[in-house]
């Protein structure tokens, strides 16, 4: 009874000063833990393997943009060196063929873009031109996106929308099977 | 006067803390929610390289790692230092990524199978010979979906 009468005497309250504590314990291992930057990168779809050798398509010389990538990170397109600073503008220039020229894509939809590196080439210059072409594309969907009203190429488009902006500038970059001339 | 000097006196100078777990709890849900535990040690060194055509990697459920690159100064005695290939948390060899991929896809919903995605994790500085062998692998095991893991790049080239 006695001891009833002490309990009615204490206040109620959990003491929760200490609780501060072991939230700053948890906040600090998350701290810790935390690692913030999201994956990105360059999504790509791989062909199928078969093991028959590909058939040999006779195509147009003037529908095939051929870039090659040596050893030593240098660049041939068209069988000319050149940059890869405008390597973009010249890929955007092929595939519409603004002013109709006999020596550019016939049509967007039958422009086709190859890229063939060397085992020896760095994986970051081959990551430049692959992400230089791509750039190529994606600028010209959002060109024709833009065309037909809206603001810019993406995921949020309608799926017709996207579908008929791809039907008329699909991307095709084949990659051939890389050379082995360089060092590894 | 007085009155001023009077209050001063009455009132307790401690700043009260009663908020103060709220503060952090909030911190805390914040960290909780945003952490992304590693899920493997690093044995090889990687620093991807910078790129602008990114895509962001949802659902990390569906996503493996694999990385390529030198091995770090701990592992270098016995493994070298030309470039390697890690899978999970251990330097393999590209035959090792057809039962790498199947252990993976045991872990994933029969549906979802084929929105697994490969992420491909690579130095910079590695030459294409290791990266291609792997990507034949990736292809002869019908793993299409790739991504070349990259940072965004501010400047223009």
């Amino acid at each position: 009874m006695a001891k009833n009468s002490s309990r009615s005497r204490m206040s109620n309250e959990i003491n929760a000063s200490s609780m501060a504590d072991i939230a700053f314990l948890l906040l600090i291992f998350f701290l810790v833990t935390t690692t913030i930057d999201v994956d990105k990168g360059i999504l790509v779809k791989l062909p199928p393997w078969s093991n028959e050798p590909p058939e040999e398509m006779k195509l147009n010389t003037r529908n095939v943009f051929s870039v090659l990538v040596n050893a030593n990170n240098d660049l041939l397109v068209r069988k000319e060196p050149a940059e890869l600073s405008n390597l973009r503008e010249r890929a955007k220039e092929f595939i519409t063929n603004p002013q109709k020229l006999d020596n550019l894509a016939e049509k967007p939809t039958k422009a086709i873009i190859s890229l063939k590196n060397d085992r020896g080439t760095n994986y970051e210059t081959y990551l430049e031109v692959y992400n230089e072409l791509k750039a190529a594309y994606n600028e010209l969907w959002d060109e024709e996106a833009q065309r037909l009203g809206h603001d810019s190429y993406s995921d949020d488009l309608p799926y017709d929308t996207r579908k008929a902006i791809k039907g008329k500038i699909p991307m095709v970059l084949s990659e051939a099977e890389p050379t082995s001339f360089g060092d590894e | 006067m007085s009155k001023f000097r009077k209050k001063q006196g009455k009132s307790t100078p401690a700043i009260s803390t009663a908020s103060l777990p709220d503060i952090i709890f909030m911190l805390l849900f914040f960290f909780m929610v945003v952490t992304v535990m590693r899920e493997s040690e690093l044995k090889v060194q990687v620093v991807v390289p910078e790129a602008t055509e990114l895509t962001k990697l949802e659902q990390k459920s569906l996503v493996n790692y694999i990385y390529m690159g030198k091995p770090t100064e701990r592992f270098q005695p016995v493994y070298g230092t030309s470039p390697r290939l890690q899978l999970g948390d251990k330097i393999s060899d590209v035959n090792d990524i057809p039962l790498f991929l199947e252990k993976f896809k045991g872990g994933v919903m029969e549906a979802l199978h084929g929105r697994i995605t490969s992420s491909i994790r690579v130095d910079g500085k590695v030459t294409m010979g290791i990266v291609q062998d792997v990507k034949t692998e990736l292809r002869k095991q019908g793993q299409l979906r790739v991504n070349y893991s990259a940072r965004k790049r501010s400047k223009d080239l």
